[in-house]
């Protein structure tokens, strides 16, 4: 008796049964990661900001960085990002939505298979898709897209070459990439709002349209949050895409230049480290505002932490 | 008679719907017939026509493929790198993030909710931010050029470590108390009793990771500098050159780096889709 009660009391101040000490060996790995990987680079990155960054010296210099961020070629990075965003965002968030909507409806047949097809590009790299879509639109005469329009009197043409154009191809395959996800993603909304909504909407002879407005659009907000941030992050920090339509950071006049682009360029390129920085930073401040123009107007955070 | 009109509607509506989604179909698939037709054809065709439908039985073979067994070429080397680096990086993800996720779903504890907190503010940091600093400190921890480097730092992701916290706060206590009394510790509950009932999430989150790692681009490719250590999505941008002298191994090469995946795919879809949407979960 004397023993068991010793063993207990043993086991009590023994660390591997405390329950104290249990979450915080548990959290340990996400603690060390998060400051050696995250919060030591996130520091770093705005203290060279500030810096010229060479080999063996570096000296602060202010604000110069910034000073030197309002440039041509940056401006149109920033314009090329915010471009490729906005149309991505225009695309693919209504267009599956009303796809999802559809897949949803009781009309439709073979609903596994269409869910499945759409969502195969989805597992595809960057890498393979930018490979396949530069020769697609490749400027030959019988490259796929060229040799498509032939029959309707468009001319062949150099697709990559021009700005909209290149512009036009990007947004292409951001759409045949992310597409069957954000069915997805909005099927599962669609799945979670209460049948008898409907039900008894139409009890009140409550029409398709109205129906839609009514019940499935509100009820989707919370999923097209989601959807909209991401592809709001995303599309801001854009860069393999046009690193492999280009094959390599360079594109004719810039015209595939990204934010994250001109970033690699600075950055790893010219290994202007301090410069590069800033250009971070400044994805970093954007990135930042659309999150708190978001946290105003949805109350993101308020979900998230429910 | 009323009946008959709107089966009539019905009908109808299902087949334009059907439609559409055949078409859509067709838009998602046939890059990826066009790629694989593209792989069996010669390439100074691909150079010199681009990539097209035209079926020609003539130029059909699988030279290209037999090149990359046997002609003097990196791509094993890649595709040996990118299945280390996938394997050891998810291992070592589900590891570390279902431990941090079930020590804030299950313990009470001062900080819980300020490292929460700080696993919400990575997931909503663009790691393209951090690149810079990162390299510089990949550098001086002499990761460069390393399948290890090429992964270490993102290992501990914070989207799995949110789903497994989702997944473990609804695991029964009962077991824990059980296991308690039982005299296991609580390292031992978590790896005995209560790891084994998470395993739906750790199959979803298996996929997530290991999609994401074979098809990282943005971080191998600042990391990795030699040939023989690069992955095989950076691999194969080198070969994208404008002379087109390296296509055959290019586009076949392509290829066979979607095919395991589909594969994959068509046996584990549920997890697939599961895995992929698992950040919508919440909403």
């Amino acid at each position: 008796m004397d023993d068991q009660v010793q063993a207990k009391k043993k086991r009590k101040n023994n660390l591997l049964y405390s329950q104290k000490a249990a979450p915080y060996f548990f959290v340990l790995p996400f603690i060390l990661s998060f400051v050696l990987f995250f919060a030591y680079p996130v520091v770093t990155t705005f203290i060279m900001s500030f810096q010229e960054v060479l080999p063996g010296k570096t000296s602060f210099i202010g604000l110069a960085n910034y000073q030197e961020l309002w440039n041509p070629t940056f401006l149109k990075a920033i314009r090329n990002s915010s471009v490729y965003t906005f149309f991505t965002l225009l695309i693919l968030i209504p267009l599956p939505l009303v796809l999802a909507v559809f897949l949803n409806s009781k009309l439709m047949f073979a609903k596994n298979v269409f869910r499945s097809a759409t969502f195969v590009p989805a597992l595809t790299s960057v890498v393979v898709a930018g490979i396949i879509f530069r020769l697609i639109f490749g400027g030959q005469e019988e490259a796929l897209l060229n040799s498509m329009l032939a029959p309707f009197g468009i001319e062949p043409r150099a697709w990559l070459n021009n700005a909209s154009t290149s512009m036009f191809v990007l947004v292409v395959l951001a759409t045949w990439k992310w597409m069957g996800i954000n069915i997805l993603y909005f099927l599962a909304g669609l799945q979670n709002i209460p049948k008898e909504l409907y039900e008894s909407a139409e009890v009140d002879g409550a029409s398709t349209w109205r129906k839609f407005f009514h019940i499935t659009m509100p009820l989707l907000k919370p999923i097209s949050i989601y959807v909209f941030t991401i592809s709001i992050y995303g599309g801001f920090s854009m860069f393999a895409e046009s690193y492999m339509l280009y094959g390599s950071n360079r594109s004719p006049n810039n015209i595939g230049l990204t934010i994250v682009g001109y970033l690699y360029q600075k950055g790893i390129e010219q290994n202007n480290l301090g410069f590069g920085s800033a250009v971070g930073i400044t994805l970093l401040v954007i990135t930042l505002i659309i999150t708190l123009i978001q946290l105003k107007f949805f109350g993101m955070f308020k979900k998230e932490e429910q | 008679m009323e009946p008959k009109p709107k089966r009539k509607k019905w009908k109808l509506s299902s087949i334009l719907l059907l439609l559409l989604f055949i078409i859509i179909s067709i838009f998602a698939l046939f890059p990826l017939v066009a790629i694989t037709l593209g792989s069996l054809k010669p390439s100074t065709e691909i150079l010199r026509y681009g990539l097209n439908l035209k079926l020609q039985p003539d130029l059909l073979s699988f030279k290209n493929y037999s090149f990359i067994f046997t002609g003097d070429t990196d791509y094993f080397t890649w595709y040996k790198n990118s299945i280390i680096i996938t394997v050891c990086s998810t291992l070592l993800c589900l590891l570390l993030t279902s431990m941090v996720g079930y020590g804030l779903a299950v313990y009470q504890f001062k900080l819980k909710n300020l490292i929460f907190g700080l696993v919400l503010i990575v997931m909503m940091i663009p790691v393209e931010i951090i690149m810079l600093p990162l390299y510089k400190l990949t550098m001086s921890l002499g990761l460069m050029d390393t399948l290890i480097g090429a992964f270490l730092p993102f290992v501990v992701a914070p989207i799995p470590i949110f789903f497994f916290r989702q997944y473990a706060s609804g695991l029964p206590r009962d077991l824990l108390d059980a296991a308690r009394v039982d005299g296991c510790t609580e390292v031992g509950i978590y790896f005995r009793v209560m790891m084994p009932l998470m395993a739906p999430a750790f199959s979803s989150m298996a996929i997530l990771q290991a999609l994401g790692s074979w098809n990282n681009f943005l971080w191998p490719l600042i990391v990795l500098r030699s040939s023989e250590n690069l992955t095989l999505p950076i691999g194969l941008s080198t070969l994208l050159t404008p002379y087109g002298n390296n296509y055959d191994v290019l586009i076949a090469g392509s290829v066979m780096a979607i095919f395991p995946v589909l594969i994959l795919y068509i046996f584990f879809q549920r997890y697939f889709i599961e895995g992929m949407t698992a950040g919508g979960v919440k909403g």
